[in-house]
């Protein structure tokens, strides 16, 4: 097992300099450690002026997408010792404005979220008293896959679509759609579908495929999307075939 | 300076903080609520919380039936009135969330499941999967986003509470994408910031849990209680902490020691069934488990790994089926960070911290002694988990007291008129603070790494699961001057622009405060209770100490404690038993 | 190149990266995304190939020679050859990936990928032992 790797990691600092730069550092290679780790060592004992983020420490929390060696990874989960002997090159997320350091803005990605309206639309809501809406398991079994999404943003990373049009609604954004659409207590279907029937949002896709590859939660947003082209193309041979069906 | 101005402000936005904010919001719309959290919300502490949430629906089970647990389980200290009102509230909670999305996994009949969890004597445990935290709070969160009057400050640290006229009146918050410091004044303030984890070092807490709003209280003058109750979880993997659910030991698991025993009957824990029997063995109660592997490690019977000594999870029984649909998580977390599969390895595990039972004082209803300040959640202390906190009863209680505190700070936004503008000169010298001891500090030798690495292998000898007096008297000793080595700490990042160095170095400050006041309470309560265990008092001592400790910060910094006798309505003080 | 405002205290500057013109060169996977998605030119071309034999053979058994004998050309040969690589190319893509739009359920349980993508080559395979069977009896 080498003892040290070379990790060159993107800097920039937007006060002194107007476009990224690479700084090398020598990091131990230990057999349990991750890239994070890495990181880590470098921001407590070589350079404390290293920004990035983290926190869980265990692929739930979603905060540490970067780019190691140009594929998008949960810094976390991504062991060290696959890099060696080296150098490792770290940078910030693909296809996101970088901020400073390894931190990129999400502003745009949340406001995706918001638009697919994620949370239970209903005509009318059960009072609690009458208990639970039943759910069978097989029920919840059809959106599980797509509720399990991070919000690591390692998909939009991925994905030609976003980075060359940052209109583009996005896997993510559409999975979560999707996990309300497919919700047995959800009846916003409808409304989801005339937000996204357009051509920046599901029509946007071209079915790449890397989102679903890259993604470590394996939520498979391409399938989400392209599930989603096919029940928007029924929807619309049914609104001029049968105009008079109760929406 | 800017000043923004709303009705209700949250500091911190994970289960706690999020269900306060939609109970403002539901309470009465036209109130302006503003949510500030030095993260996004989906990347709160929250989402880590695997197990379940406790909250009584199933015939066989009633509402004293989880109040006794609880109260027993907390060896005696809780508040009975508080945990009669918060198992009255849960299954209602529990359900309010079901209504808003959450993925409860379910029976086949489509109601939703149960399974048993440790110290609770009927199966009460709601569970999505063993991903329960993740799926409530992205439940929560994205609830959240329907409501307008819900402005969000995401990134935003705060670093002072803003007190004026015998009233908390906002906060002064660091915008850190673009480093502008500011007042966010608002008519009630509430504290939903979580635990203080991190103060110690093998830990599952995630790098945010500093005990933020506990020192932002502390320094605002109002009371921590019962901070010597720290829980440790009988489970994680040595050296990232990462936690191995309860879940693991409800559906079978055993723990093992060197020759592959299960050495939990050696402690009063009931005998080896095969299956799991609640309240018995592996499903004791989690401070009597980490007891039992130091007791083990004592008697030379532990496991000794790369990273300290270690004892055996053993799923191998349960078979890949019931590995793969109950603990899917469990697995993955093995496999990824320590390259173990379940299904056919031991896994290695031991105590790690992983919940405060102390926090900032409050009522019944999350208002702290403060005017205008309430807290929920984690950061406060109710206190309805006493001297231990059973397993699935945290998440149940962000839920029930985000309510309330979230109603009651609404109720005090509607009474009281809007802060006078007094505290922006407190906001200016908060600014002042920053700039001159962090931003533009030049010289410094003290690195916060090395200080934090201090603080955090004092607490773990001195006020981990064993403690002593003399011991806990070094440990405040050495805390003090590692306050003082800190006025000494070099900063050498002067960027305004998401400063990270800056959030550390204010954690760290956060911590030394909350790790103080740990020691303090420790040192003062001369008896054994709960997870407080004094080698020197080994007994439980009801006649002097069935009260909380309450620690006011001194003039001179320092922790001064006093004493509130603990609510007592039915249930006297007996003896804690288990595995009958 | 974006003009950036005068940097201010409270003013972030963001970086916003160039997505290269060869954006698809430097990756295999969107190389062979590009490479898929221009196959489609090759299915166009066969479509227009089988109208103008249609055509040839509408205009009688004279016009349908010489069509025939303009495909034998060697560059037409090669263009044909090269076309079909990529029809196949395409049709090969397409079953792969259609599992991925239909999430069809049976009694709870979700289709497996292969029973989807296998129905649709034992399709492929059938109609096209029917042809040839049906062309080589005529």
């Amino acid at each position: 097992m080498a003892e040290t790797i070379t990790l060159e990691v993107s800097r920039y600092r937007p006060e002194q300099e107007t476009e990224p730069t690479y700084q090398k550092y020598e990091v131990p290679v230990r057999k349990d450690w991750v890239v994070l780790d890495a990181l880590n060592h470098i921001k407590d004992k070589i350079d404390t002026s290293l920004s990035y983020r983290w926190s869980c420490r265990m692929g739930v929390c979603g905060s540490c997408g970067m780019m190691v060696n140009n594929e998008p990874k949960l810094t976390c989960a991504t062991f060290l010792s696959d890099y060696v002997p080296g150098p490792v090159r770290v940078e910030p997320l693909r296809n996101f404005p970088v901020v400073r350091d390894l931190v990129i803005a999400m502003t745009d990605f949340m406001d995706k979220l918001l638009r697919v309206k994620p949370w239970i639309i209903r005509d009318q809501e059960k009072p609690l008293s009458e208990g639970e809406y039943l759910q069978t398991p097989e029920e919840l079994d059809a959106y599980k896959q797509f509720s399990m999404c991070i919000n690591c943003m390692i998909c939009y990373a991925a994905c030609p679509v976003y980075g060359l049009d940052p209109h583009f609604v996005g896997p993510a954004a559409i999975a979560l759609a999707q996990r309300y659409n497919r919700d047995s207590r959800d009846q916003g279907s409808q409304e989801r579908l005339d937000i996204l029937s357009q051509h920046d949002a599901i029509w946007g896709c071209t079915f790449v495929g890397e989102c679903t590859k890259v993604c470590p939660k394996h939520v498979d947003p391409a399938g989400a999307i392209q599930q989603y082209k096919l029940e928007a193309t029924k929807e619309w041979f049914k609104s001029f075939l049968l105009p008079w069906s109760a929406r | 300076m800017d000043v923004s101005s709303h009705d209700v402000l949250l500091v911190g936005g994970g289960g706690a903080g999020l269900r306060a904010a939609i109970a403002v919001a539901e309470l009465n719309p036209k109130l302006s609520i503003a949510v500030v959290s030095k993260v996004y919300p989906m990347r709160s502490h929250t989402v880590s919380a695997e197990g379940g949430a406790a909250a009584v629906i199933k015939a066989g089970d009633t509402l004293d039936d989880h109040a006794y647990d609880t109260i027993s389980g907390g060896d005696w200290l809780t508040d009975q009135d508080a945990v009669e009102a918060f198992v009255k509230e849960a299954p209602v909670e529990m359900l309010q969330l079901e209504h808003w999305g959450c993925p409860w996994s379910r029976e086949p009949d489509g109601h939703i499941a149960v399974r048993p969890f440790g110290g609770m004597k009927k199966e009460r445990t709601w569970f999505a999967a063993d991903k329960t935290g993740f799926h409530m709070l992205h439940a929560l969160f994205q609830t959240s986003l329907k409501y307008g009057a819900i402005t969000r400050y995401d990134e935003w640290f705060v670093s002072r509470l803003l007190q004026d006229d015998g009233r908390v009146q906002g906060v002064v918050a660091i915008d850190l994408m673009s480093g502008r410091i500011q007042a966010i004044t608002a008519k009630a303030v509430i504290l939903c910031t979580g635990g203080c984890g991190r103060v110690f070092p093998f830990t599952t807490n995630a790098n945010i849990k500093n005990g933020d709003g506990m020192a932002l209280a502390y320094r605002a003058g109002a009371p921590l209680k019962d901070m010597e109750f720290v829980q440790y979880h009988p489970t994680g993997l040595p050296f990232t902490g990462i936690l191995i659910t309860e879940a693991s030991r409800a559906e079978g698991g055993f723990l093992l020691n060197k020759d592959g025993y299960r050495y939990l009957q050696d402690y009063d824990l009931g005998k080896p069934q095969p299956k799991p029997v609640l309240r018995s063995m592996e499903l004791g109660p989690r401070d009597r488990l980490s007891q039992a592997f130091v007791k083990e490690h004592e008697k030379g019977r532990t496991i000794q790994g790369p990273y300290g000594p270690v004892v055996h999870l053993d799923l191998r029984h349960l078979g890949e089926k019931v590995i793969n649909t109950k603990l899917p998580f469990v697995r993955e977390l093995c496999l990824k960070y320590e390259n173990i599969d379940p299904i056919k390895e031991l896994i290695p595990v031991r105590p790690v911290v992983h919940y405060m039972m102390g926090g900032v004082h409050t009522d019944i209803n999350g208002a702290t002694p403060l005017r205008g300040l309430f807290a929920a959640g984690e950061v406060a202390c109710v206190s309805i988990n006493g001297a231990n906190r059973l397993g699935s009863n945290s998440l149940t209680e962000l839920l029930v007291f985000g309510t309330r505190a979230g109603k009651s700070a609404a109720a005090f936004a509607l009474e009281h008129e809007a802060p006078n503008g007094h505290v922006i000169a407190q906001a200016e010298d908060e600014k002042r603070r920053l700039e001159e001891q962090f931003l533009r500090k030049t010289a410094g030798r003290e690195s916060i790494a090395s200080l934090r690495t201090e603080m955090q292998k004092t607490m773990e000898e001195s006020a981990g699961i064993y403690r002593t007096g003399a011991r806990l008297a070094e440990a405040a000793a050495t805390l003090r001057k590692l306050q003082e080595r800190f006025q000494d700490v070099a900063m050498s990042d002067h960027s305004r622009t998401f400063n990270t160095e800056l959030t550390a170095a204010l954690e760290l400050s956060f911590m030394l405060d909350v790790a103080e006041a740990i020691v303090q309470c420790a040192l003062n309560r001369t008896e054994s209770r709960g997870s407080h265990q004094r080698t020197d008092f080994p007994k439980r001592d009801d006649g002097a100490f069935l009260a909380h400790s309450l620690a006011l910060q001194g003039k001179d910094g320092t922790p001064q404690v006093q004493y509130l006798p603990v609510t007592i309505t039915r249930w006297p003080p007996a003896e804690r038993v288990y595995g009958k | 190149m974006n003009q950036t405002p005068a940097y201010t205290t409270h003013h972030p500057r963001w970086y916003r990266t160039r997505i290269s013109t060869y954006w698809w060169s430097r990756k295999w996977a969107y190389f062979r995304f590009i490479v898929r998605e221009l196959s489609s030119i090759a299915v166009a071309y066969f479509v227009v190939l089988t109208l103008m034999q249609i055509h040839a053979l509408r205009q009688g058994a004279e016009a349908y020679a010489a069509f025939e004998e303009w495909l034998r050309r060697p560059l037409l040969v090669t263009l044909n050859a090269i076309s079909l690589f990529f029809l196949l190319y395409h049709a090969i893509t397409w079953f792969n990936l259609a599992p991925k739009a239909i999430a069809a359920r049976f009694r709870g349980k979700r289709i497996p990928d292969i029973l989807i993508t296998g129905s649709n080559y034992g399709a492929w395979l059938a109609i096209s032992v029917g042809l040839v069977w049906l062309l080589s009896r005529g």
